[in-house]
């Protein structure tokens, strides 16, 4: 019955190809011709303009852009009119395509190709191509292997925070007084933003004078509380910042989980006689594998671009301590115009982003194989 | 306060005003006035008085106020409504709502009469540099007016992208009564005069006379064979005594500290701290320049001179507040200076301006003001060798950023009545009257020209002489101080600033040695000599220390 339906349609999709008129089909191609060689030629005469060959050309390139957008509304309706309803469909998808070749493709093989230019924004010469000389600078460049080094400490500490998200979704889940009230809460924190938490908390509640931290501290003990000047406490104290604004992320998607969780085997293993940790070592956390690996992996991707909390409170230091790949490009893009050597950094990084992440959800994948 | 009860304010002034004219004229005195500077004087006094030292931080309504009644010199150039019509886009800070804030309020009585809008482009200081870069390198200047200082001058002015000042706006700003520094070659590019200057820059020192007056730490002090007198450091050396010697020194019951260093990066502002630190010992009376070598582009800042500037941090930071290693310049004036840690700091003329009209200030009867200390002796970069100088101890006062302006942008110039409108905004925003006013009150300007330095006129707006006098004083001997150190005006100096800090960083946080701290910004500044492209480099750096 499916099969004829879909043969059916199928059909009439091709009568309706059929149906156009050669005549129709020949402008319908034109049209993406004529756009396509009008977007072709303005592109080359701006190119032309702009590397100094030829007077003729615009002041920016958005006159380009402009093109490309009539390109793509030229090439939708030459595919409606070669293709009759079958560039109608084409037009489902085509605006995202052509959305993402922009905003994505586009943009990622035109920052590679500034990755190996020498740009530095104030330079006389301007942008020139400078071959592996950025990625030969990368790989002396102590600033940003420390950098790389402080992330492997950051992105370990996801498991503490999974560890108190756990706790705290376990608490969620139980049937204690209020817990409405908490869930709404606990999720506070998640709310706010980075930076506004790190002027609240950073840069006031542990302000050294008289920050409340900073006071409680000093009743505490310590009677030279500085959070940020030495190398292991400033990187512990931004981790600190940086878990209390994430662990209601990784509590929220973790209590989702165990409200899946069958609660008959919940029983039965109680009624089997096993204990509080024996249930939840033996059958909530590996019931909950799946879960807790979606959850660590996107937390470690939101953590290796941890910046925000690191430029506003400390800039990197003491030192170099707290710095971050993020914040380390920042300086080097923001306050050193050096847009060639950033962009480099920013790809390089990228790469080794989508090999760490790969090799995680491969072994991530593994496990859960192994386990379940 | 709101701005009607300014109006009625006005309106009395000036009938009392009326009153006073009608008994002079009576008496026949009137005619033996020169009118035109009593009411010149009377509007400046007037201006002071809004809202009055010591009533509390100024407002809007007070920038609007200001605005309105410095508006004669803007009137007698523009007709009303003339401008009708005419949009501008003006990017400047808003660094502790300062700077584009007062702009707006001082602007929005012009744009009522002229019947221009302007729309506003807000920037965090640490966003200045990128912002501005980024629109010369990728063409996209959107703005019509901008507040720059005059480090930029080589990146904005060198590319031909502002409008040159017409002699009618020289003539309402009356450039003759800048101070001697500000003049050209600064506001300046080939010849051709491009800023209308808001502001003058020069780090001075400020010191905390209470702690210096103190008899039980002048005892403390002789009794740990403490050099000379208790009293105010007037060399480096002495700073560095005086910061060791109060590190767990107890006054009025609390902690007391000496200098204030800022470790932490400032988007390359704080390299100037260092700056201030450094110019007695590397700027020599007899060699103009003291960043670098002029003929080469060679760096100076890993020679002896810089090296034991750095050294001096060092050494003095284990005596600073122990959080000192996480302070920008921002922490140590505004937080820490006004708000009672720390006896000395070096900075702008802002905490001058702050101290008494800043609701956070808690010294403002406490501060004194010097400019910056000397060495006893000076590092000869020509000879390699420390020179003692029969003068005396080495003073070089660091005239860091030499201040702000306001340019007009070149894309102005094709259309005549917008390009009249920009710089109508631009004299406004610089004119004489209105600059007393932002010299008195926190606006984020200091004194700049000869005119502000007029103490009676401080005292009748409520300033004790005293206090005033210091202040102006140490604005003043370093603005014409013969051994100045000046600020190159070459591309890209923010980035040698950035780069600077993040090895300062590392040297602070222990994990190098000045020296070889130095060496490390040294080569990284050869480095972005060739990326800029040194032969233009070294053109500009002369030109703009005009050897």
């Amino acid at each position: 019955m499916q099969n004829t339906a879909q043969a059916t349609t199928g059909e009439k999709f091709a009568a309706g190809s059929n149906s156009i008129s050669a005549n129709r089909r020949t402008a319908g191609r034109a049209l993406i011709i004529a756009a396509s060689a009008g977007l072709v030629a303005m592109i080359i005469v701006q190119f032309l303009h702009v590397v100094g060959l030829s007077p003729v050309g615009f002041a920016n390139w958005r006159p380009v852009l402009y093109a490309f957008v009539a390109w793509g509304v030229a090439l939708g309706a030459g595919q409606v009119l070669a293709n009759g309803e079958r560039g109608e469909r084409a037009l489902f998808v085509l605006p995202a395509v052509l959305f993402t070749v922009a905003m994505v493709i586009f943009p990622t093989l035109f920052g590679l190709y500034i990755a190996f230019t020498d740009w530095n924004l104030s330079s006389f010469t301007g942008q020139r191509f400078n071959g592996f000389d950025n990625l030969v600078a990368l790989f002396h460049d102590t600033s940003f292997w420390n950098a790389l080094l402080n992330m492997v400490f950051y992105v370990l500490a996801v498991l503490v925070e999974y560890a108190i998200a756990f706790g705290l979704a376990l608490l969620l889940n139980a049937e204690i007084r209020a817990r409405k009230f908490f869930r709404v809460a606990f999720l506070l924190p998640f709310m706010l933003s980075p930076v506004a938490v790190s002027w609240m908390i950073g840069k006031s509640i542990m302000e050294y004078r008289f920050g409340p931290a900073s006071v409680l501290a000093r009743v505490l003990g310590w009677s030279s509380p500085s959070f940020f000047t030495s190398p292991w406490i400033a990187r512990v104290s931004i981790e600190a910042m940086d878990a209390w604004v994430s662990i209601p992320f990784i509590m929220i998607l973790l209590l989702a989980g165990l409200q899946a969780l069958p609660k008959e085997v919940m029983e039965a293993s109680r009624i089997d006689g096993a204990n509080g940790w024996q249930q939840f070592w033996e059958m909530t956390f590996p019931l909950m594998l799946p879960v807790s690996v979606t959850a660590i992996i996107l937390r470690i991707i939101f953590k290796l671009k941890l910046a925000d909390i690191v430029i506003n409170t400390t800039s990197g230091g003491p030192g170099g301590a707290t710095d971050t790949v993020s914040s380390f490009i920042y300086r080097e893009y923001r306050d050193r115009s050096n847009v060639g050597y950033g962009t480099m950094l920013a790809m390089f990084y990228l790469v080794l982003i989508i090999i760490f992440v790969t090799a995680l959800l491969n072994l991530a994948s593994r496990r859960i194989r192994r386990v379940t | 306060m709101k701005i009607e009860d300014y109006s009625r304010l006005s309106r009395r002034s000036v009938l009392k005003g009326a009153a006073a004219a009608s008994a002079l004229a009576a008496s026949g005195a009137l005619g033996m006035l020169p009118s035109r500077a009593f009411a010149a004087d009377d509007l400046r006094a007037q201006i002071l008085k809004i809202p009055g030292v010591g009533k509390g931080q100024p407002t809007d309504a007070d920038f609007q106020k200001v605005g309105e009644l410095t508006l004669g010199a803007t009137k007698a150039n523009v007709k009303q409504g003339e401008f009708a019509g005419v949009q501008l886009s003006f990017m400047g800070l808003n660094n502790q709502n300062l700077h584009n804030v007062l702009f707006r309020g001082f602007l929005k009585p012009w744009e009522d009469y002229t019947g221009a809008k302007i729309t506003w482009i807000d920037l965090a200081q640490a966003d200045y540099n990128p912002r501005l870069q980024q629109s010369i390198a990728t063409n996209t200047i959107d703005f019509d007016l901008i507040e720059m200082g005059a480090p930029f001058e080589g990146d904005v002015c060198g590319k031909g992208l502002t409008s040159e000042m017409p002699d009618w706006v020289k003539k309402q700003i009356d450039m003759e009564d800048l101070v001697n520094y500000l003049k050209p070659p600064v506001g300046t590019w080939n010849g051709k005069q491009y800023r209308v200057t808001v502001d003058g820059d020069a780090h001075n020192f400020n010191y905390r006379t209470d702690v210096f007056a103190d008899a039980d730490l002048a005892k403390a002090w002789k009794d740990g064979g403490g050099k000379g007198e208790w009293v105010v450091p007037k060399t480096w050396q002495q700073v560095q005594a005086v910061t060791k010697f109060l590190k767990g020194q107890k006054f009025k019951g609390n902690d007391v500290y000496g200098y204030l260093d800022a470790p932490k990066p400032w988007g390359g502002f704080g390299f100037y701290f260092l700056g201030s630190r450094a110019s007695a010992y590397a700027k020599h009376p007899e060699d103009k320049a003291w960043l670098f070598d002029t003929d080469t582009m060679k760096p100076r800042v890993n020679n002896p001179a810089w090296v034991r500037a750095i050294q001096d941090v060092l050494d003095a930071l284990p005596s600073e507040p122990p959080n000192q290693l996480n302070a920008d310049p921002n922490e140590t004036a505004f937080s820490q200076f006004l708000g009672g840690t720390g006896s000395m700091v070096s900075w702008w003329g802002d905490v001058g301006s702050n101290v008494k009209t800043n609701d956070t200030s808690v010294v403002g009867d406490l501060t004194g003001f010097s400019i910056l200390p000397g060495s006893d002796d000076v590092y000869n970069s020509k000879t390699g060798k420390w020179d003692t100088l029969t003068s005396g101890p080495n003073y070089a006062p660091n005239c860091a950023y030499l201040g702000w302006g306001v340019y007009v942008m070149a894309r102005v110039d094709t259309d005549p009545v917008k390009q009249k409108a920009a710089w109508s905004a631009a004299a406004h925003l610089g004119g004489k009257d209105l600059s007393l006013w932002c010299a008195a009150y926190p606006s984020g300007f200091q004194p700049y020209r000869n005119s502000h330095f007029n103490i009676p006129e401080w005292v009748a707006a409520g300033y004790d002489e005293a206090f005033i006098t210091s202040y102006l004083k140490s604005e003043s001997d370093s603005y014409n101080h013969p051994n100045a150190a000046i600020e190159p005006r070459i591309p890209g100096i923010f980035q040698y600033y950035s780069l600077a800090e993040d090895e300062l960083a590392k040297i602070f946080a222990g994990q190098s040695t000045a020296q070889a701290g130095a060496d490390a910004i040294a080569a990284a500044w050869e480095k972005l000599t060739d990326q800029i492209g040194r032969d233009n480099q070294i053109k500009l750096y002369k030109a703009s220390l005009g050897v």
